[in-house]
């Protein structure tokens, strides 16, 4: 446990330089990196407090389970193949094959697009069907979770055409190589974050 | 705008042209630091004069037309509200985060420039989503600061219509704000120190501000998640928090819901929320007091424990603000023992403020008269914190004034003493002058005696039973007559803090201009911040050459040093006592028995 480690370094015996020459970070990765996972930290907090909540909610007399529409297994698919092609550019810039990223990266954005838009659907679908946002507890939070969601997408997908616009404009692909790095992190984080929801709001 | 990185170091900065990209949209983090600190203090005195409008109500009842019962309520929330969250916070971490870290742990900048920029606006733009509220049809809300639904959507409490939305807004846009900011803050502590900057050498001002920081980061999810479904409650029709019924008569069409839920919520945020305060305010008094008393803080290493160890137990001890919500005893006994728990730490670091300066070489500076007028205010309230930590006390005493001195005491007074201590502390450094002291030290006593005047007396009301929240009193058989004297001697005393606040504003703007010029270290301090070249710091910091660190925060009277302290950038060498020939293998032993 190297932060133990630290902690209980006694800092008024020793007297010179500690650690190495040039200034690093606690962490051997770029500052970035480090700032996103604290994000995703953030992001955990917020899905679990979503969750504790619905569980207490889902106690109280009123509650009545929505059917889920079949069509978030394909929407789920959806999520699983953006983030594969993710980690499939962030692969081929790795490994110095630059050739497909432009095409690869432009199809992992437009997947989760397209993610977002079959959501869409899937609410539509739900107010069809007469499940309105404020009939029932269990509408509110599947509405509200999966919007949440999807906000958290579309931030990722902000930073995503900030990389495919500099790479559509000539720009080298290991000039977007952190970005990309940065985005698959948050992929696959988004697609667990789905996946434990859809799991929730599926069985209950 | 160009981008030149700099030779030592790999971080970009920007180098700004205009007027306006240096003075306006500025990405230098000691620029950001003043935009912060200038709004909080902007709207700290707006909560000011509003807690004075309370006061006036209070202490002379019957008397001015201007305050009816809504416009009390909505002073009483606006007040909590700005004081906790846009004030205290923005300033301890927007204001002294941003000003302190990067110069402390010896970087150019924070690690994301424009984020930090864009950190500021965000809460600029939140604090006036907040300010609109006075102006829109109904007002403010006045729920009370704590928001709890179902009364805050009820027809019955001023600002339920566009009050109560607009907060809600404001606070979510905070919440943002914060998390670009405190984002930074970490990674900046993290991952941007100067060579040989160990975290133990962090000076403890850092070590608060970090931790801080993090139980910002996973704290405020909780308001904002309690925010966005009171959003959806109130907006939206939804039942989240609503229960089934009966507003004047007419049934509502909320149904279920769960009051209790909220409070949950809103204090999993709201206690951490206490230390995102109390912890900066820890920290940097912890630098005041060791450089007046020209020591080593007592027990460094205990102080980032307790610090570390109180950011932790900060999020199991929750429930107690809500003992008397109704909750299963079995619960209660857990939260009372956490909270008693959490004093343990807590105490500690008050024995080693007292311990620093105990045969100390106490210079009475400004600053650190405000540092040991915080060691008073801050054991006053946290001892009535004992008392109300436990539930059998607490049941009598909840909802009476003895909780309202409590946590003035103990979050309002001893935070506010900190920021005077250390804007007094770091003025010189910042703006390259010297203040009045004469006035400075007016000041102190008229802030310090004032609050006890205030403050020791609402005690007492509180053990009459004097609730809290009331507009008026009215006539009841268990409150006498003297109560209300009481009542208005506090205000009284209101009156004169408030306005003795002035020879503050005064000081420091007439100093601006006119103060003398302040030398580039006038305490004598080690750490980073009083070693740039430049008074104030120019941006980038550090010249061309990042400083290199050599030893920890605190070499001050030093046996055998030429000057009582050592900066933290000096290295062994230039030490006059520490070359081969006279190396005195007991110094670092005598040194930590001191």
């Amino acid at each position: 446990m190297s932060f133990i480690k630290q902690i209980t370094n006694k800092p008024w015996e020793r007297k010179g330089i500690i650690g190495p020459l040039r200034p690093e970070g606690a962490f051997p990765v770029a500052p970035e990196k480090v700032a996103l996972w604290f994000f995703l930290g953030v992001v955990i907090v917020i899905f679990s407090l979503f969750t504790v909540s619905y569980f207490l909610r889902m106690e109280l007399p009123d509650w009545t389970p929505l059917a889920d529409p079949g069509q978030l297994w394909f929407n789920t698919g959806l999520l699983i193949v953006s983030s594969v092609l993710f980690q499939l550019t962030r692969n081929q810039i790795q490994n110095g094959h630059t050739a497909k990223v432009k095409m690869t990266l432009l199809a992992a954005g437009l997947v989760a697009l397209a993610f977002v838009g079959a959501q869409l659907l899937v609410w539509q679908e739900l107010q069809a069907e007469g499940y309105y946002l404020a009939s029932n507890p269990a509408n509110s939070f599947f509405y509200l979770m999966t919007g949440l969601h999807a906000v958290h997408l579309l931030g990722g997908l902000w930073v995503w055409s900030k990389s495919i616009i500099k790479l559509l404009s000539g720009a080298e692909a290991k000039e977007i190589r952190l970005s990309v790095e940065l985005c698959t992190i948050y992929w696959h984080f988004l697609l667990l974050v789905w996946v434990v929801l859809f799991g929730l709001l599926a069985n209950t | 705008m160009a981008y030149v990185p700099l030779a030592d170091q790999e971080q970009e900065l920007s180098h700004p042209h205009s007027w306006i990209t240096k003075w306006v949209f500025s990405q230098d983090h000691k620029v950001i630091a003043i935009q912060y600190g200038g709004t909080a203090i902007a709207v700290g005195v707006v909560a000011l004069v509003l807690s004075l409008l309370m006061r006036l109500q209070l202490g002379f009842p019957e008397t001015f037309s201007l305050i009816d019962p809504s416009g009390y309520y909505q002073a009483v929330t606006m007040h909590g509200m700005i004081m906790v969250v846009y004030l205290l916070t923005a300033l301890f971490l927007g204001g002294f985060g941003n000003y302190l870290i990067p110069l402390m742990v010896g970087a150019r900048d924070m690690v994301f420039p424009f984020l930090n920029m864009m950190s500021f606006w965000v809460y600029l733009l939140s604090v006036i989503i907040l300010m609109a509220s006075f102006f829109v049809p109904g007002g403010p809300t006045g729920a009370g600061w704590t928001l709890y639904p179902p009364q805050t959507s009820l027809a019955g409490t001023p600002g339920s219509d566009m009050g109560i939305v607009l907060m809600l807004i404001s606070l979510v846009v905070f919440i943002v704000a914060f998390t670009m900011g405190g984002l930074n803050y970490v990674t900046t502590v993290l991952q941007s120190r100067c060579r040989g900057m160990t975290m133990m050498r962090l000076p403890l001002s850092v070590w608060g501000i970090f931790v801080a920081t993090i139980l910002g980061l996973f704290a405020f999810p909780a308001l904002l998640v309690a925010g966005i479904m009171m959003t959806f409650d109130t907006l939206l029709g939804t039942s989240f928090f609503m229960p089934a019924i009966i507003e004047a008569g007419t049934p509502l069409d909320y149904n279920g819901g769960s009051p209790i839920l909220f409070q949950h919520l809103f204090w999993f945020f709201g206690h951490p929320e206490v230390y995102i305060v109390a912890l900066p305010a820890f920290g940097l008094v912890s630098d005041v007091l060791s450089v007046h008393a020209r020591k080593n803080i007592f027990g460094y290493r205990m102080m980032v424990w307790a610090i570390i160890a109180i950011g932790g137990l900060s999020f199991i001890v929750w429930a107690h603000h809500m003992y008397v919500s109704g909750m299963n005893p079995y619960f209660g006994f857990f939260f009372a023992t956490t909270t008693l728990i959490i004093a343990v730490p807590t105490a500690l670091k008050v024995y080693n403020w007292v311990l620093t300066l105990w045969e100390g070489d106490i210079r009475m500076n400004v600053p650190m008269f405000f540092a040991i007028g915080f060691i008073f205010t801050f054991i006053h309230g946290g001892l009535t914190g004992l008392f109300l930590g436990n539930v059998v006390i607490d049941l009598p005493l909840s909802d009476t004034y003895f909780v309202v001195a409590h946590f003035h005491m103990v979050m309002g007074v001893s935070p506010v003493l900190v920021l005077y201590a250390a804007l007094y502390h770091w003025y010189p450094k910042a703006s390259g002058r010297m203040y009045n002291e004469t006035m400075a030290k007016v000041h102190f006593w008229c802030t310090f005696l004032g609050t006890y005047a205030i403050y020791l007396p609402m005690h007492y009301l509180g053990f009459l039973g004097v609730p809290r929240r009331y507009y008026a009193l009215g006539s009841t058989d268990f409150i006498p007559e003297s109560a209300q004297a009481l009542n208005t001697s506090i205000t009284l005393a209101a009156l004169f803090v408030g306005a003795s606040q002035l020879l503050f504003f005064i000081n420091i703007i007439w100093s601006l201009k006119h103060g003398k010029k302040a030398d580039p270290n006038p305490w004598g301090a080690a750490t980073l911040e009083w070693q740039t070249a430049e008074t104030p710091p120019i941006h980038g910091n550090w010249g061309d050459k990042l400083p290199s660190v050599y030893r920890w925060a605190y070499d001050y009277s030093v046996p055998g040093a030429h000057q009582d302290f050592i900066p933290q950038n000096t290295p062994e060498a230039e030490e006059p006592t520490f070359d081969d020939q006279h190396f005195d293998p007991d110094h670092d032993k005598s040194k930590a028995e001191l």
